[in-house]
């Protein structure tokens, strides 16, 4: 199965767009570009490990693959020569501990107040960029206090409803526990009991900084926990762009993961807009809608264009009277997951995200829209600018916030507070 | 390199050495190591015979172990002394021999004892710890030896003994080609040289004259009237884009067409065939064949049809017959030839090496190199198994991923010409330097220049601009080693065009016709 991802090299005739969409090869001398890393070395990687360290500078957003018209995998060629690099040399400490968003959520969470002040000193942070290699000015979400999971332990939804399941990923179980609410109060407003098994980490990150063993584990791990809602038929949200891909694809076609469980999953797996946008297309979705007299700027995440499902999202928003989207023209916002946290590479995210930060400001509104979790940290790092995941407009179209506002929930801060 | 032209109407020399391939060069070093001043003439580039058309396998003596035990303990020991003494051309892949479903396992188990009886190391190894080893290969195969085949690069090998040869005070003569011998008596004194890129003519007088012309060496001994019975073996080959397997990987059965496929460099590639010829220089592909390889290339590795061919080319092997009436021309021996035609036909100071393989071209050179001292007033010792070659003083074997290790210090801050072969700008200009050549063929040859997936479509104009630039062309010449590049080139792309490489060339036809308008290029 790998092999596939390696034979699609046969495929490239060279031509070079790949390299003029690459968004990391246009800001850094650093990194040779998408073409250079992925089909051409990849003849010249081996058994053994490979010899250039510079594929590490790819962030592994996946636009690439995505505009190459002869269909090489090459964002996933690099993901595996990455890994390949890390098992020879040993993935480093730094690298091991920001793929492990679990381990660090559950360290963080019990003692979210000091967490947070250390993660806003810029004496700590200091230190951290020397001793771990953490860049001091990332964008560092703050710890929500209590999880998304103890919340939703609480919550009954209407019983006898048709079922969903909600796999919310470590984002929304650490730092915003309040969009995982806002998730389960549309999906409700709709008709759902969503259930919400205990999960951990997809791996995804483990994936990215290249250690594949562990990433499996992972995601094994979170199979077993989703496998049996799924041959039950019921399917399974996300509104995690990344991870839901991880489940829908990479697993599989970078991980080389084949089996059953897996495979029942992905085949399950939506992403929570284009879940949303389906009901609406069989004329199932709740469109009781107020008006939201705004104009928002909205980015689509690049892992979005994995999912081939175009931008749901900007469907969905249309239907909210008043509200008028922004679709903004650019490829990434740099950080791409982990990438942009590291010492050596945030000017190089920082630099990809420039032209998208300046777009935003342009519009000058004070709230943007983006599906996924970190590209909504590094927006917000980068402009100032609040940054929403689209359910929160949506759950606000509802009128959800005004009765939550009646009942328990707060939701003055809906998303992390980002630091750096 | 010494190309420039000799500018007397004669030179002398102790010994003249006729021909450029592996063979030829290997004598040239060894009699210069030895002291004797050299000359070697070849008519075209040096490795532009069969030398530079073989498969690239450096013999462990598996293959010959059941069916030729003496060339398998020649290939064993000269795969021992070439991974030390030319650690520059040899990367250590490992040879695997396997029984496919079309193979008879019992074979494997006289495989086993000749290999022993001949030395060569062989270990049979667990199906499943074979198919770990190499995913792709074929998973009903039923057992799997390893043994310790390598790749060769002919080229780094050719010229790394030709600057050593040069170093010893040895004159390497490219692009010279002899017109006839000299004959004084019953001794041959000399050859009547052509230089094919002046057009002049002079004359090479010399001690002892050493055919190792290859395929042509029959050419060459008829000019002093002396029978030596070569037959041109042609045998095909096909690279693919991708290593397919990462070591050398054989049928374990008696050899026979299409049964090895190696990692070559940055591809891989299937052969061979074997047919008899009846000009060495008149080799034409035919589509059967071409079919046979890929047929063959499936039954290693399923799927083979679906990977992409790059090119497909054919070598001729120099195969001694000393009695007539060889129907298959495998059953000849390959195991080489000495003929000294004073005892022969009563010719001095004339011997003729050819036959073996390129593994042990230092064993035949050693060999002629012996003979020769006779004629030079006595025996003088070889070193070649101890000297290595320029270019592997250090003994570090080649590996494959050296180009993309040697960029990794500086990404993106040099242009590179070549993108498929990772050829840089200055590494071309100085070779382009060093050689004073006025062909992209023979940069292809000393860089591998346009030899990787796109054969050229995005780097020959440029590395055509840039020989002009570097005023070796004027730019009649450079549009025409330009058009003679791209002629040779389609001559090896065209009987494999399908699939990749058919949009690949298409691509290519677009640049070279549509923006180039190439079939318009004054020259
Ligand atoms: C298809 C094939 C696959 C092979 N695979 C392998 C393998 O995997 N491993 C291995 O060890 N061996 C292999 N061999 C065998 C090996 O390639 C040859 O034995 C070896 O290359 C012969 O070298 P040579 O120098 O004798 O001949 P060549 O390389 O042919 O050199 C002879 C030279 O003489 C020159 N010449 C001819 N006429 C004149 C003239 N009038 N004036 C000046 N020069 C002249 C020619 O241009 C030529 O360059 C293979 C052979 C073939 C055909
Ligand atoms: S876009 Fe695809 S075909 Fe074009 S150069 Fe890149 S990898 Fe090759
Ligand atoms: S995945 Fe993104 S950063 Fe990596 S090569 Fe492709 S386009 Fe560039
Ligand atoms: S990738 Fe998703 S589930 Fe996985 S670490 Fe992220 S947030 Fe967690």
């Amino acid at each position: 199965m790998n092999d596939l991802i390696r034979d699609s090299l046969d495929h490239c005739v060279k031509c070079t767009i790949c390299e003029t969409y690459c968004p990391v090869s246009q800001v850094t001398p650093l990194f040779p570009g998408p073409k250079y890393v992925g089909p051409q070395a990849e003849r010249y990687r081996g058994a053994g490990p490979s010899a250039d360290s510079s594929v590490d500078y790819c962030s592994g957003c996946g636009i690439c693959t995505q505009v190459c018209p002869q269909d090489v995998k090459i964002a996933e060629i690099n993901s595996r020569a990455r890994a390949k690099l890390w098992e020879k040399r040993g993935v480093p400490l730094r690298n091991q501990m920001i793929a492990r968003p679990t381990v660090i959520g559950r360290l963080g969470t019990p003692v979210a107040p000091l967490a947070n002040w250390a993660l806003h000193n810029r004496a700590v942070r200091g230190l951290v960029q020397s001793l771990v290699g953490i860049h001091r000015d990332a964008p560092m979400p703050s710890f929500a206090g209590r999880t998304f999971q103890s919340r939703a332990r609480r919550h009954h939804g209407p019983a006898g409803a048709p079922a969903v399941v909600y796999f919310h990923g470590c984002g929304t179980n650490y730092y915003e526990p309040l969009v995982g609410e806002m998730v389960v109060a549309v999906l409700e407003h709709n008709g759902f009991r969503v259930i919400v098994p205990p999960q951990d980490c997809c791996g995804l990150p483990l994936q990215s900084n290249g250690n594949f063993p562990a990433a499996r584990t992972y995601v094994r791990r979170l199979v077993d926990r989703l496998a049996p809602h799924a041959r039950a038929g019921l399917p399974i949200v996300s509104n995690s762009t990344s991870c839901g891909l991880m489940l829908k694809r990479e697993a599989h076609e970078i991980l080389g993961i084949e089996d059953a469980d897996l495979k029942v999953v992905s085949e399950s797996m939506y992403d929570l807009c284009e879940f949303l946008l389906r009901l609406h297309d069989r004329g199932e979705l709740r469109t009781d809608f107020t008006s939201l007299p705004m104009t928002v700027p909205y980015h689509a995440p690049c892992q979005q264009r994995g999912h081939g499902i175009g931008k749901p999202a900007l469907d969905l928003l249309a239907l909210v009277p008043d509200l008028h989207m922004i679709e903004l023209d650019v490829d990434c916002c740099g950080i791409a997951g982990t990438y942009g946290l590291k010492k050596e590479k945030y000017q190089i995210s920082m630099a990809v995200g420039e032209r998208l930060f300046k777009d935003i400001t342009a519009t000058g509104s004070d709230l943007a829209a983006c599906d996924s979790e970190t590209c909504r940290w590094q927006i917000t790092h980068g402009t100032g600018v609040k940054s929403v995941h689209p359910i929160e407009l949506l759950y606000r179209a509802y009128g959800l916030d005004r009765r939550a506002r009646a009942g328990s929930v707060s939701l003055e801060s809906q998303t992390a507070r980002v630091s750096g | 390199m010494a190309a420039q032209n000799p500018s007397l109407s004669s030179l002398e020399a102790d010994v003249l050495v006729i021909g450029g391939g592996s063979t030829g060069v290997g004598v040239a070093r060894d009699a210069a190591l030895r002291g004797f001043s050299t000359i070697l003439v070849e008519r075209r580039d040096l490795a532009d015979g069969t030398t530079g058309r073989f498969h690239g396998l450096l013999h462990s003596g598996g293959r010959y172990a059941v069916k030729d035990p003496s060339a398998a303990r020649e290939c064993i020991a000269e795969n021992r002394i070439l991974r030390v003494t030319a650690a520059d051309c040899v990367e250590d892949t490992g040879g695997l021999f396997v029984s496919t479903p079309w193979d008879d396992p019992e074979y494997g188990d006289q495989f086993l004892e000749g290999c022993r009886a001949t030395g060569v190391p062989a270990e049979e190894i667990p199906v499943a710890e074979a198919l770990r080893r190499e995913p792709r290969v074929n998973p009903d195969i039923r057992r799997a030896f390893l043994v310790p085949d390598a790749a060769l690069d002919p080229w780094k090998l050719v010229w790394g003994c030709a600057r050593s040869a040069e170093e010893h005070g040895a004159r390497i003569l490219p692009y010279h080609r002899v017109l006839d011998l000299e004959v004084d008596g019953d001794r041959v004194v000399g050859a009547h040289v052509r230089s094919e890129r002046s057009g002049e003519e002079f004359r090479i007088h010399a001690t002892v004259v050493i055919n190792a012309a290859g395929a042509w060496a029959g050419q060459i001994a008829e000019l002093a009237h002396c029978a030596v019975n070569v037959r041109a073996g042609m045998g095909l080959m096909i690279a693919m884009n991708h290593r397919l397997v990462h070591m050398c990987v054989n049928r374990c059965k008696r050899p026979a067409d299409g049964d090895i496929l190696l990692p070559l460099r940055t591809a891989c590639v299937i052969g061979t065939t074997d047919v008899f010829v009846p000009d060495p220089d008149q080799t034409e592909i035919r589509q059967d064949d071409i079919d046979l390889l890929l047929d063959e290339g499936e039954k290693l590795v399923p799927g083979f049809r679906q990977a992409r061919a790059l090119h497909a080319w054919a070598g001729v092997r120099p195969l001694f017959e000393d009695t007539a009436k060889v129907a298959d021309t495998r059953d000849v021996t390959r195991s080489h030839a000495l003929l000294d035609h004073s005892s022969r036909e009563g010719i001095a100071g004339f011997l003729t090496i050819t036959g073996g393989k390129t593994t042990t071209f230092r064993l035949m050179a050693e060999a002629a190199v012996d003979a020769a001292c006779e004629q030079l007033g006595g025996p003088r010792p070889c070193t070649t198994a101890e000297v290595p070659l320029a270019g592997s003083e250090s003994h570090t074997l080649y590996q494959i991923s050296h180009r993309l290790a040697a960029r990794e210090p500086v990404p993106q801050s040099e242009e590179i010409i070549c993108e498929c072969e990772l050829i840089t700008r200055s590494r071309l200009e100085d070779t382009i330097k060093q050689r004073d050549t006025t062909s992209l063929d023979d940069i292809r040859r000393l860089l591998r220049l346009a030899m990787g997936p796109c054969q050229g479509g995005f780097c020959i104009y440029r590395a055509a601009g840039i020989l002009h630039q570097g005023g070796q062309v004027d730019h009649a010449g450079a549009n025409q080693t330009l058009l003679d590049f791209l002629e040779e080139r389609w001559k090896g792309v065209h009987p494999i065009l399908h699939g990749d490489q058919l949009r690949q060339a298409r691509l290519d036809d677009w640049i070279f016709q549509g923006i180039l308008d190439v079939e318009h290029l004054p020259v």
